[in-house]
């Protein structure tokens, strides 16, 4: 077993695990901290970032780099169509991979880029929901990144040349060369019909070689871990798990347990910040800027923490005499969403499960929108948004990084208003550098991130609970050096494989055995003799037929074409009695024999046949210059007085 | 354990109520536990005094299946789980344990309420015993204990609908309840992988019939309702709240759609928004079309289908009315048809089977005059028109199925005796299995051979593919493993015989054979050697052979030449007894070689 790591993110994992003789990716996260480098794309022109000046290093002259960067609040910004970060392609080959199981839809944004153009031949597997949601998030993404004002702009190349004479942190911009810029709807399409629905503990068969099951992880609608389980070994692939109660169905640790490899990614990316807590926070921050006739915009994804916040902002401003605030929805895949996640019963926790027996729907945002207290709309322009949209109120937006989505112009709106305040609660990116190209603020801004993704102390509680025989996770989970600096860290009494971006290292103990079946023809066939206390056994010759991938073992008729070239083979287990030896010769008609004893051993010589029998404790040595008919006379005695099986 | 035990206690040889008994590999399960709606006696509910005629049931049975929520298949749950006392683990689809409750609920105000019925279960027991249900996902593999594994497969017939796979140890099978192989206006087509059970047993409503296609039914449908309504006249159409009154609304309101039609279409029951509502939330059951457009439009949100409130059953003028129950013989589809029923003009349009004793059996047998309980006669001058929409898979249907699944065995349920007959016959002739069709009661033994699982060599497997691939290739050609079996702690291992020895730490008595062939042959030894190598390589041909200085070696038989450079050569042949072919082939050749 062989485990690659192809991703430096260790919230947007990617790692290639070979296994049985098949390459199997674990996630393909998109890490877009790279976003974050380039200017806001606004969905309507902004004279203000369309008037930055551009930005030259100084002594230097190169007019391929004319216009590519700019400056914008004391920062320098590349201007050009935003760039992502897509696992490493370099280690293993995209059109080798056999499977890519996905555990949640946050971790699947870079799918296009494996599946897509790079010969990829083999089957993606995810829950109904990761793929419905994960689709909306990145129908979301194309639309905005390729539906910008500024989107004509050609991609930015030579700045990446000249890292080491731009200012920080664009000269500490990681490996750009790697960036791609997202693909077309097209490619997307094409990525996402590839995928095929499983649901929570269906076995599903990898061609014969193992069986791969996804079960819950608690985290968000549909997210999974996964257990891959031959008939000998099992691994436990473990992201983007939750232990608190939240939306969707819990955690399910039995089906975890015991497994020869675990691995562990995308824990929270906020250990500090109790999710509880920051919903808490983000309640109040809310109600007093309302209050205060500000309005609140929350940068967030489509789905996800979306729908917790929907609930639980609701209920608190209804007790907090705020019910006639409006809120609202905007994303190109809002209706989509709102719609989606009232369908998904079975993938909801029993509380909301409970719900839908009634029948109603598992969310209250539904009966929101019917008594129009919440709006969704495809985007800023809209006409049915536009006419009623009344302030104070509260957007819930994207894209959490500032830099493209409905957010944009939103922030660029309300940002010199002190009465308004934006909320951040996706942990994905850090919040002052999402606000860098918007100073001076003079909006509130809070940061109350909610990330139910295990911390360390449930991680460990988890890896203590599950007692995997070896424990696989990324150097950023693992203990510290020796001389760093202490960190919060996973501990674990078994052996650590610690993963680094574009390292292969080696795991799992190797086992011998494969599963197969025995016909009940041939077991009675066959009568196995004890060899010790509890211990029996007998050769056994059998037809073999292999047919995908699953051993069978069925009666051999006899002189088949092709049959044994050998014989089963004999386990002598002990030396042939000597005295016994001679009284079998003698009825072979060998009849003088003599014995000879020694320290180690028996000397038998057959004078008259010119041959030696040498019997030591572990061996027979037979030294025969007779004719075949002596030496199969010998072996016969042999055999008769000799403990087998 | 290899046998497969079946034991219908109800749907053997008819249809009726569902309840099947399988033993298998020491298990007992089962399927379904339905109520016989020709009934008001005990023969409703399946003989549980024959799993034990006294004393606890739940250490007889290992777990119930239910396959949907029709009352033929779940109708006697209640009265197993609250009054026969069986506390064992219940299973169903989560759509079918939203939607049981209210069916058993409905079915038993009419049995206490209107039929004055005691000794049935209660409101309370029909809550408890659905508490107890553990709901189940599509595929989703349910290990019920440490053997005994189930699976649901998507049946289409009513929402939620399950086939189940069942499989103890090496043995499976599989229970269709009811399915249809096509799919309609709201439900997709059952489907199931190649699963290969020892047993299918498959539901057999209609086993003689290909039915003519669904495109027609409807279009006649349509027709027929619209020649009505364009008259003047009132359409009344019988339904239960769940299922193919669904399927007839989407129906309807597409129609109405397309031909702008004005005529009112009401459905009346109080279940109405209700009912609808399970199907919006569960729209992952429903069929592609409906899963795909649901966001812009959810095809269970009726512009056209208006409730009904009991006041216009005297309005003037043509309408179309959806009303429970679906077999005229109680509630409002009965007042409805006693004030319509003397007018030609209307007409009354049953889209499924009626039992024996309801209204709709009556006049869908011709009836003209229908007396009720108050002596009140009414006569029947409305149309009245059958016209089949259950989902059920015809014979084609069943085939298909089995050839989806490639079943070992078939065993015929939930049909008439005669017509299962046929079935069989063309099962067994077509496919060559054994096909099996017990009556209630009886119980049908079958015998299927059973896989022992085995862990065999890794080592031992590549050997003989290395074998096998050195070969030209022969599809005829049998391949062989050789090893030593090992029995420990009851688990099977087939082992390579050095491995074998090395795992359990039983030192092997290896035994050796050495002979010597002398050889006249001056020059050093290995020269003598690679003369030998070179013709030994003639002969053996595919074999592995290797030299290194004097010492050649043939697979594992050993040859060295010792021997001054100008004398002769003492050629010593070594192996060991289990290759005493090879090693006396190589013997008898070099001898004959050096004559
Ligand atoms: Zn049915």
């Amino acid at each position: 077993m062989k485990l690659y790591c192809l991703s430096s993110d260790a919230a947007k994992p990617c790692f290639v695990l070979s296994f049985k003789e098949l390459l199997i990716m674990l996630d393909c996260g998109l890490s877009a901290h790279s976003v974050l480098n380039f200017l806001p794309l606004p969905p309507v022109p902004s004279t203000r970032l369309a008037s930055l000046p551009n930005y030259t290093p100084p002594h230097l002259n190169d007019p391929l780099l004319e216009g590519e960067l700019k400056e914008c609040c004391g920062r320098v910004f590349v201007d050009s169509i935003p760039e992502f970060c897509p696992p490493l392609d370099k280690v293993v080959d995209f059109s080798q991979l056999d499977v890519i199981l996905i555990s949640n839809y946050t971790c699947m944004m870079a799918l296009p880029f494996i599946t897509e153009d790079t010969g990829f031949k083999g089957q993606v597997y995810a829950t109904e929901p990761t793929l419905q949601i994960g689709r909306f998030y990145l129908e979301e993404l194309a639309e905005w990144v390729s539906g910008a004002a500024g989107s004509a702009a050609g991609a930015a190349r030579r700045w990446k040349e000249l890292l080491h004479v731009l200012p920080a942190p664009l000269a500490h911009a990681a490996r750009p060369r790697s960036w791609r810029r997202l693909f077309a709807p097209a490619a997307l399409a094409r990525a996402l019909a590839r995928v095929r629905v499983v649901g929570y503990d269906e076995r599903v068969d990898v061609y014969g070689a193992l069986d791969a099951t996804a079960v819950s992880s608690g985290f968000c609608l549909g997210s999974a871990n996964w257990v891959l389980r031959s008939a000998h070994e099992k691994v436990a692939y473990v992201s983007g798990s939750s232990t608190l109660t939240t939306h969707p169905r819990p955690i399910n640790q039995a089906a975890l347990r015991g497994a020869d490899l675990l691995v562990l990614a995308a824990l929270t990316q906020t250990p500090a910040h109790n999710p509880d807590h920051m919903l808490g926070d983000l309640c109040v921050h809310a109600a007093v800027t309302l209050r205060g006739g500000g309005s609140v915009l929350l940068p967030v994804y489509p789905s996800g923490v979306l729908y917790d916040l929907l609930e639980c902002l609701s209920a608190h401003l209804d007790g907090a005499g705020l019910a006639s605030v409006p809120l609202y929805v905007l994303s190109p895949v809002a209706d989509s969403s709102l719609a989606y996640s009232n369908i998904l019963a079975e993938w909801v926790s029993v509380g909301k499960q409970a719900r839908v027996y009634l029948p109603e729907e598992p969310f209250p945002h539904a009966a929101l929108v019917r008594a129009g207290r919440l709006k969704h709309a495809r985007a800023l322009h809209d006409d049915a948004f536009s006419a009623d949209f009344r302030q104070p109120c509260v957007v819930f937006c994207g894209h959490p990084s500032l830099r493209f989505g409905a957010a944009v112009h939103l922030v660029e709106l309300w940002a010199s208003n002190p009465a308004h305040a934006i909320i951040f609660t996706e942990p994905d990116f850090p919040y002052l550098d999402a606000l860098a190209p918007f100073q001076p603020l003079a909006m509130k801004a809070f940061h109350c991130p909610i990330d139910t993704s295990l911390n360390y102390s449930q991680a460990n509680k988890l890896v203590r609970e599950l007692r995997p025989r070896e424990l696989a996770l990324p150097e950023q989970y693992a203990a510290p050096g020796p001389g760093a600096p202490p960190r919060p860290h996973i501990a674990c009494d078994a052996p650590v494989v610690v993963l680094r971006r574009g390292l292969a290292r080696a795991c799992g103990a190797r086992r011998g055995l494969a599963r197969g079946w025995l016909s009940a023809a041939l077991a009675a066939r066959v009568a196995p003799r004890d060899v010790r206390a509890g211990l029996r056994a007998a050769p056994l010759a059998a037809a073999l037929r292999v047919r995908d991938r699953r051993v069978s073992l069925d009666d051999a008729p006899p002189g088949a074409p092709g049959a044994a070239r050998r014989p089963p083979p004999r386990l002598e287990l002990a030396a042939p009695d000597v005295d016994a030896l001679v009284r079998a010769l003698a009825r072979e008609g060998v009849a003088d024999a003599r014995v000879e004893r020694g320290a180690d051993g028996c000397i038998v010589h057959l004078p008259r046949h010119d041959t030696l029998v040498h019997v030591e404790r572990h061996a027979t040595h037979v030294f025969c210059e007779g004719d075949a008919g002596v030496r199969q006379a010998l072996r016969r005695a042999i055999a008769a007085c000799m403990p087998h099986v | 354990m290899p046998d497969i035990k079946i034991t219908p206690l109800g749907a053997g040889q008819d249809v009726g109520r569902s309840c099947i008994l399988l033993s298998m590999g020491g298990k007992n399960i089962m399927l379904d536990c339905g109520m016989h709606m020709g009934y008001n006696d005990e023969r409703r509910f399946p003989d549980f005094s024959y799993i034990v005629s006294e004393g606890p049931i739940t250490s007889q049975i290992d777990c119930v299946i239910i396959s949907h929520f029709h009352l033929d298949h779940c109708g006697a749950l209640p009265y197993m789980s609250e009054m026969v006392g069986y506390t064992g683990p219940i299973y169903m689809t989560h759509p079918t344990k939203a939607i049981a409750p209210i069916l058993l609920e409905d079915m038993r105000k009419v049995a206490v309420e209107r039929k004055g019925e005691s000794n049935f279960f209660t409101s309370q027991m029909i809550k408890d015993c659905i508490k107890k249900v553990t709901a189940v996902t599509l595929h989703q593999s349910v290990m019920v204990d440490n053997e005994l594994e189930i699976k649901a497969y998507y049946a289409g017939h009513v929402l939620g609908a399950a086939m189940f796979w069942i499989r103890v140890g090496s043995q499976s099978v599989v229970y269709t309840g009811d399915y249809n192989m096509t799919p309609d206006r709201h439900l997709g087509a059952a489907w199931i992988d190649k699963c290969r059970p020892d047993l299918l047993i498959t539901e057999s409503t209609y086993a003689t019939t290909i039915r003519d296609s669904k495109r027609c039914r409807e279009r006649d449908f349509l027709k027929k309702v619209h020649e009505c309504v364009e008259k003047g006249g009132k359409v009344l159409i019988p339904v239960f709240a769940l299922g193919r009154a669904q399927e007839l609304c989407i129906l309807l309101e597409t129609y109405w759609e397309r031909m702008n039609l004005k005529c009112p279409v009401y459905f009346a029951l109080g279940l109405t928004e209700k009912a609808n509502n399970y199907y919006k939330m569960f729209i992952t059951w429903t069929n592609q079309k409906i899963r795909k457009t649901f966001v812009q439009r959810n095809m269970f949100d009726f512009k056209h289908i208006k409730p009904f409130d009991k006041s216009y059953i005297d309005n003037p003028g043509a309408m179309v009315v959806f009303a429970t129950p679906g077999m005229l013989h109680a509630g409002l589809s009965l007042n409805i048809f006693k004030k319509w029923a003397p007018y030609e003009q209307n007409m009354v349009i049953m889209p499924g089977f009626c039992v024996q004793g309801t209204v709709g059996h009556k006049i869908l047998n011709g009836a003209k005059k229908v007396e009720f309980e108050n002596r009140q006669v009414v006569e029947v001058k409305m149309a009245v028109e059958y016209m089949s929409f259950s989902a059920h898979a015809d014979a084609k249907g069943i085939m298909q199925l089995i050839q989806y699944c490639e079943p070992k065995n078939v065993l015929l349920v939930h049909g008439e005796a005669q017509k299962m007959e046929f079935l069989k016959d063309k099962i067994e002739k077509e496919f060559k299995i054994n096909c099996y069709m017990p009556a209630n009661g009886e119980t049908c033994t079958i015998n299927t051979p059973t896989k022992i699982p085995i862990d065999v060599s890794l080592r031992l497997l590549k050997a003989e593919a290395v074998r096998y691939n050195a070969q030209p290739p022969d599809p005829k050609r049998r391949r062989v493993v050789n090893g030593i079996l090992c029995v420990r702690d009851n688990r099977l291992s087939l082992l390579d015989i050095d491995e074998m020895c090395d795992e359990i730490g039983i030192n092997r008595h290896i035994i050796r054979f050495t002979s010597t062939v002398r050889f006249e042959d001056p020059g050093p030894a290995v020269k003598t050697a690679e003369k030998l190598k070179t013709l030994l390589s003639e002969k053996l041909e595919g074999w592995t052979i290797t030299i290194s200085e004097a010492n050649i070696s043939v697979e594992s038989v050993l040859i060295k030449v010792e021997g001054d450079d100008d004398s002769t050569k003492n050629i010593y042949v070594s192996w060991t007894n289990q290759d005493e072919d090879l090693g006396s082939y190589i013997l008898g050749l070099l001898q004959s070689m050096v004559q």
